[in-house]
């Protein structure tokens, strides 16, 4: 076995736990399969922020840096990668799902002409790897042939890495040409909020096609979410309907979330929803249809009208919060 | 423009999806199949794009069992000019399609591939990705809103990713992937479907691509995910709200 490499993902040299969560996963592949555990950061002047992954127990943190690099783009950091996993004796790439992970690693391994598994839940000691298909409603048992392996893991399904042994940082060579430079970066619009993130925070809140409109998220659904210090989500439903962007969107085709609580509030339970919030440790629902799927996985259901219950339950979380 | 769009044939997304008892792979049984909606999304985009450039061909690939020509039909009622059917009855990984789309593409020559960003059976979210690094062409992911330049050589793609709307842009040929809000697809028109009749299906065997479709990717065995049960009803807000702090101390 070669070495494992964890593609870390930065934003403006901050490291999310997204990151963490691939470090771990790294860590666990060396565990079971052997090699050593490398990190590479890639950007452009990221070799001080680089130092915030040597104390993690890894063997080595790479840094690629070059100017090409200073936003993400798929081409050139597919090249960059590619030509980090030939001079490392690299045989397994792992990066978490996010939207750069999904976007960025197909590309690596098309390049080195490897397959890949995706949304990877468990890394097993024979080698293969396990993941779900048809919005969770089958997991899989996969292997992946060839000399390189690669694979984007779930966030939920790794915990954030401990501290360990002081690593070493390294500066990697890169040769990117123009062929590897086609896309350019023009802007960025964040979506500004002061709630935490949907994939980190501790209670997730989530609205369905029962809010009716985008404005009653706003009047009903955000006291709650505040109150209780949660990041907002809704439903494929209420994306479709134009209630909330689809950045908020949990589900299959959406963001995966696994809080400690989670509130499907006017969410009738579709395959798709479920398979984004299903290991969740405790789920709420509200939902005036006492025959709602999404009762069948709750662990407490409330059947209610959530626009009275919801008002009540903000108020009674208040109390309790002082 | 000359627009390439892929489609799968996968299971309706509101159909139960059951594991065969020896997990050699899902039962099929009365399981109603569709156009991937995501690619359904790609179509929608291209044929807009067509018609609001005045002109051009919208031409669709799939790659499967014959069936597939069942969801190329629907496409072409939607208004796709003709289609291309890849004959492969064995299952592919994504790397394999990939080689396979790079073959048609290199074959037609489009300035522009629009893909879905993700099949909803496996899953997978890499095919548009693949065929972007095979060919060397700039990618577009998750895209939620396209700008031409005046000139037709150029596009700005609007992605949905984490935290935000990213803007990129590229000169032409490139691989799009469509995300959920880039539009709403249409409804086949019956004189669509009427017309769709007549439109082309030319089917295409692997081996006249010469292509190596060997997967990477093996499906060792497929199993029923750990079932999560449904715990209690509770009367009241109140209730719940005491629940919650006292026996599930999560507020």
């Amino acid at each position: 076995m070669g070495n494992v490499l964890v593609f870390a993902e930065h934003h403006k040299g901050k490291f999310p736990k997204s990151t963490l969560v691939a470090l771990q996963a790294g860590k666990e592949a060396v565990g079971k399969l052997g090699g050593n555990c490398l990190a590479a950061v890639v950007g452009s002047g990221v070799e001080g922020a680089a130092q915030a992954l040597t104390g993690y127990g890894l063997t080595k943190v790479l840094v690629a840096d070059d100017p090409a690099l200073a936003n993400y783009l798929a081409d050139v950091y597919a090249a960059a990668l590619a030509q980090i996993i030939k001079a490392h004796e690299v045989s397994l790439l792992i990066a978490t799902s996010t939207a750069i992970g999904k976007d960025l690693l197909p590309r690596v391994a098309a390049r080195l002409g490897v397959g890949m598994a995706s949304d990877v839940v468990g890394i097993n000691a024979d080698g293969t790897f396990t993941r779900p298909m048809y919005a969770g409603n089958v997991m899989a048992t996969v292997s992946l042939d060839g000399a390189v392996k690669v694979i984007s893991i779930r966030g939920t399904a790794f915990d954030a890495t401990q501290a360990g042994d002081q690593a070493p940082v390294e500066k990697v060579t890169l040769s990117l040409d123009a062929a590897d430079k086609k896309m350019r970066f023009v802007s960025f619009d964040e979506i500004k909020s002061d709630r935490p993130s949907l994939t980190e925070a501790r209670i997730v809140v989530s609205g369905g096609r029962g809010l009716k409109s985008g404005e009653n998220f706003t009047t009903y659904l955000e006291p709650l979410v505040d109150a209780l210090g949660a990041a907002m989500g809704a439903s494929r439903a209420a994306v479709d309907a134009g209630f909330v962007p689809n950045d908020l969107q949990v589900g299959q085709t959406g963001k995966v979330v696994a809080p400690e609580l989670y509130f499907a509030v006017g969410i009738s339970g579709a395959i798709q929803h479920l398979a984004g919030m299903k290991d969740s440790k405790v789920i709420v629902a509200v939902n005036k249809d006492p025959e709602a799927p999404i009762f069948s996985i709750a662990d407490y259901g409330l059947v209610a009208d959530l626009f009275k219950a919801v008002p009540e339950l903000t108020e009674e979380v208040k109390k309790i919060k002082g | 423009m000359k627009t390439l769009v892929t489609v799968k044939r996968v299971p309706d997304p509101e159909s139960t999806i059951r594991v065969k008892p020896d997990g050699s792979g899902i039962v099929t049984e009365n399981v109603k199949y569709v156009i991937n909606p995501f690619d359904e999304i790609a179509i929608e985009e291209a044929l807009r794009i067509k018609e609001k450039q005045g002109g051009g061909e919208v031409v669709l690939v799939s790659i499967g069992a014959k069936v597939v020509s069942e969801q190329l039909r629907t496409g072409l009622a939607m208004g796709a000019d003709r289609a291309i059917f890849v004959a492969c009855e064995q299952e592919l990984d994504s790397l394999a399609v990939a080689r396979l789309l790079a073959k048609i593409v290199e074959r037609e020559n489009p300035e522009l591939l629009v893909m879905g960003k993700q099949a909803i059976d496996d899953d997978a979210n890499q095919a548009g990705q693949m065929l972007a690094a095979l060919l060397g062409w700039p990618q577009a992911t998750f895209a939620s809103k396209l700008e031409f330049s005046a000139d037709q050589k150029s596009v700005q793609v609007t992605r949905e990713v984490d935290g935000g709307l990213e803007t990129i842009g590229f000169a032409l040929p490139g691989v799009i992937t469509a995300d959920l809000r880039l539009n709403e697809p249409r409804y086949a028109s019956l004189p669509g479907i009427m017309k769709a009749r007549k439109k082309e299906i030319k089917e295409i065997s692997v081996s006249e691509l010469g292509v190596d479709i060997t997967s990477r990717l093996k499906i060792q065995k497929l199993t029923p995910p750990a079932k999560k049960q449904g715990g209690k009803k509770v009367e009241t807000v109140q209730a719940l709200v005491d629940l919650l702090h006292t026996e599930a101390k999560v507020i």
